[in-house]
């Protein structure tokens, strides 16, 4: 088990370094910084004492390993736009994010595993097809689309929900706020959650009816039946267990595309995320706060993404974490 | 007494457009404690006849017509509630497959004590000693150990040993066993249905086993079905039947046992292949690959008839035996 988590260790590093490789690379070549920091009318003798100053100037593996180990310690470098480190702008938008993604993760888990093991088992009733049917929709229809449909069904037509912004936070451990503490912060990420879950939920549903269909064929679901256990038994303990092996798998890889896919569902609901923060930052050219949002979210990925694989090792019996490490 | 009395019993697909039939009107029956073999190619319907004895037929196959009276009740007619209370409590089944039976993600005591709790008001500790008991009676080593292991821990023999285990936990009156043997070793082979037997003596169970295996067939039961196209061809004391074979299916499938046969020589086969059930000749289904064939075999089907000691569905067994009776003088 140790030497499992130290192996996954060593290639969520190896990842971290590639994205780093990335993240600087388009620092490096993304315009220059120099105009972002002067502007136009400093002549060209003081921009090259800045740039021998600022080490823009050194080679790319020199420049790299300043970056990468700034980085180490957690310096992404200054924001152009905010004048304040990087990492600290981003770090005030995450609670917002992750709550957005926390809603929409559990509307996800909440409605898809009822709905997939239902349709798994009465594929051919109205109410399977209609869900089968909705699902399609759902995939089809891009994030940025649902969005502004629910807008204005929900809040300029029926009036039922605010359309953009957190509303009430709640601070609280003296670091996040939160949405989930209050009616008015309930009500704000409400539509923006089905907004981001509004593709991956019919993904799940199917995925899930797919898997659990295939289970429902197996010999020991026949072989469950013939030693007279009781269906309900037979669907939640012996079949959905069978059934989300494979679901969390790909479930972590969904929580972490989850994460981008915010920068969508946060600008129609101008929520005040890192998503939106992202945009923002592309408009204005902050290369630093652009480099360090991508480093950021694939941290999250390689984070969720590592906490998963533990995850299906203690779930799956079959998979024997000690013997992987070897 | 008799335990099972399957009478006329025809299995069905339903296909796109048409029906196909599965099982054609087969009837036998079980005593208490008899052990019964059903033998035939792949194909012939034995497994069908397994899993609609336990009313388990998957779709698109279903029981069109006949009766199965089990301890008295018809089971065609029972309703869900209490057909379930018969599975793996009156009637148990071994699958053909150890390695894909047990479920994966669930340890051997739970698959075992949910089948206990599933048929007695018991405690999980109850059911647990139970479970202990009848894991050192099928020979497993330190079975305390094995209720918290999980299926892949174990060899497939090991396995298969549990699964016959686990139809033994509620003393069943009947077990079905569908070809217990052919996913394991040779080695073990004879190791399981050695175990099978003895256990079905000792506790007076009743017996059907399937297989293609005649040789098994004959170690192991008291009486045998052959089966060919869905249909019952052959039945009688499995002793007669592999002496003295009637239909020219079975004494084909005898002939072509390689003990028959002088080393070196070709093995003796059936020639041609068992029809599919989508295209079953009209008459006898075993008419376009008998040598005995005469014109009524293509156009009507022959009835199971008594015929010495077996019942036979052929036409021209009379023939047959007058020929065979020369051949001797």
């Amino acid at each position: 088990m140790f030497a499992y988590l130290v192996k996954r260790v060593f290639q969520a590093i190896a990842v971290m370094f590639v994205i780093s490789l990335i993240g600087f690379a388009i620092q490096d070549n993304l315009g220059d910084p120099l105009r972002e920091l002067v502007g136009q009318s400093v002549s060209e003798e003081v921009r090259q004492e800045l740039r021998d100053e600022l080490g823009l100037n050194d080679s790319f593996l020199t420049q790299y390993l300043r970056f990468a180990g700034n980085a180490l310690q957690g310096d992404l470098g200054t924001s152009y736009f905010f004048k304040e480190p990087a990492l600290d702008v981003i770090l005030k938008k995450l609670p917002a994010t992750l709550e957005l993604v926390m809603g929409a993760s559990i509307i996800i888990i909440g409605l898809s595993i009822p709905l997939g093991v239902y349709t798994a088992i009465y594929p051919n009733t109205i109410l399977s097809r209609l869900i089968m049917g909705i699902s399609i929709i759902g995939i089809s229809i891009p994030v940025f689309l649902t969005a502004i449909l629910m807008i204005f069904v929900f809040a300029v037509e029926l009036g039922w929900f605010p359309s953009y912004g957190r509303g009430d936070v709640v601070h609280v451990f003296g670091f996040w706020d939160t949405n989930f503490a209050s009616l008015d912060g309930w009500q704000h990420i409400l539509l923006p959650s089905i907004a981001l879950a509004s593709i991956m939920l019919p993904l799940f549903v199917r995925l899930i009816r797919a898997e659990m269909m295939e289970v429902l064929q197996s010999e020991y679901v026949k072989y469950a039946k013939a030693k007279g256990i009781r269906p309900w038994r037979i669907y939640f303990v012996h079949a959905l267990k069978n059934t989300l092996l494979p679901v969390i798998t790909v479930g972590g890889v969904q929580i972490g595309t989850m994460v981008a896919y915010t920068i969508l569902t946060e600008t129609v609901f101008q929520w005040p995320g890192m998503g939106f923060m992202f945009l923002e930052a592309v408009n204005r050219v902050d290369t630093p706060l652009i480099v360090a949002y991508l480093i950021v979210v694939g941290f999250i990925f390689v984070v969720t993404n590592t906490i998963v694989d533990l995850i299906y090792g203690l779930v799956n019996p079959t998979v024997n974490l000690a013997r992987m490490g070897a | 007494m008799s335990l099972l009395s399957v009478r006329d019993l025809s299995v069905k697909f339903a296909m796109r457009d048409n029906t196909v039939t599965a099982l054609n009107q087969i009837s036998f029956d079980l005593c208490k404690g008899e052990r019964l073999g059903i033998v035939g190619e792949s194909g012939a319907g034995k497994s069908i006849t397994g899993f609609a004895l336990m009313n388990l037929l998957s779709r698109p196959g279903y029981i069109d017509s006949g009766k199965i009276q089990f301890l008295g009740d018809d089971i065609t007619q029972m309703p869900e509630a209490k057909m379930r209370n018969i599975r793996g409590n009156e009637m148990a089944m071994i699958f053909q497959d150890p390695m894909v039976t047990l479920n994966p993600v669930l340890t051997i005591g739970q698959q075992m004590v949910e089948t206990l709790m599933a048929h007695r008001k018991l405690s999980k500790a109850e059911a647990e000693q139970i479970a202990i008991v009848k894991l050192r009676e099928v020979y497993i080593p330190s079975p305390e150990e094995r209720l918290d292991q999980y299926p892949h821990e174990l060899s497939g023999g090991m396995r298969q040993r549990i699964i016959i285990a686990i139809a033994l936990l509620l003393d069943p009156q009947l077990i079905i066993a569908d070809e217990p043997t052919t996913a394991l070793d040779v080695t073990i082979q004879a190791d399981i249905m050695e175990l099978l037997l003895e256990l079905c003596e000792s506790n007076k169970v009743g017996l059907i086993l399937i297989t293609h295996d005649l040789g098994v067939v004959s170690q192991m039961t008291e009486r045998t079905l052959v089966m060919y196209a869905g249909r019952i061809i052959e039945s009688g004391r499995t002793r007669e039947i592999i002496n003295d074979p009637q239909h020219p299916y079975t004494q084909g499938l005898i002939n072509a046992l390689p003990q028959q046969t002088k080393p070196g020589q070709r093995l003796k086969q059936i020639p041609g292949n068992m029809p599919s059930l989508t295209s079953i000749p009209k008459g006898c289904p075993f008419s376009p690959r008998c040598e005995y064939v005469q014109d009524h075999c293509l156009t009507e089907a022959p009835k199971p008839v008594q015929y010495t000691h077996v019942e036979v569905a052929c036409h021209e067994v009379n023939r047959l035996h007058s020929d065979k009776a020369e051949e001797m003088n």
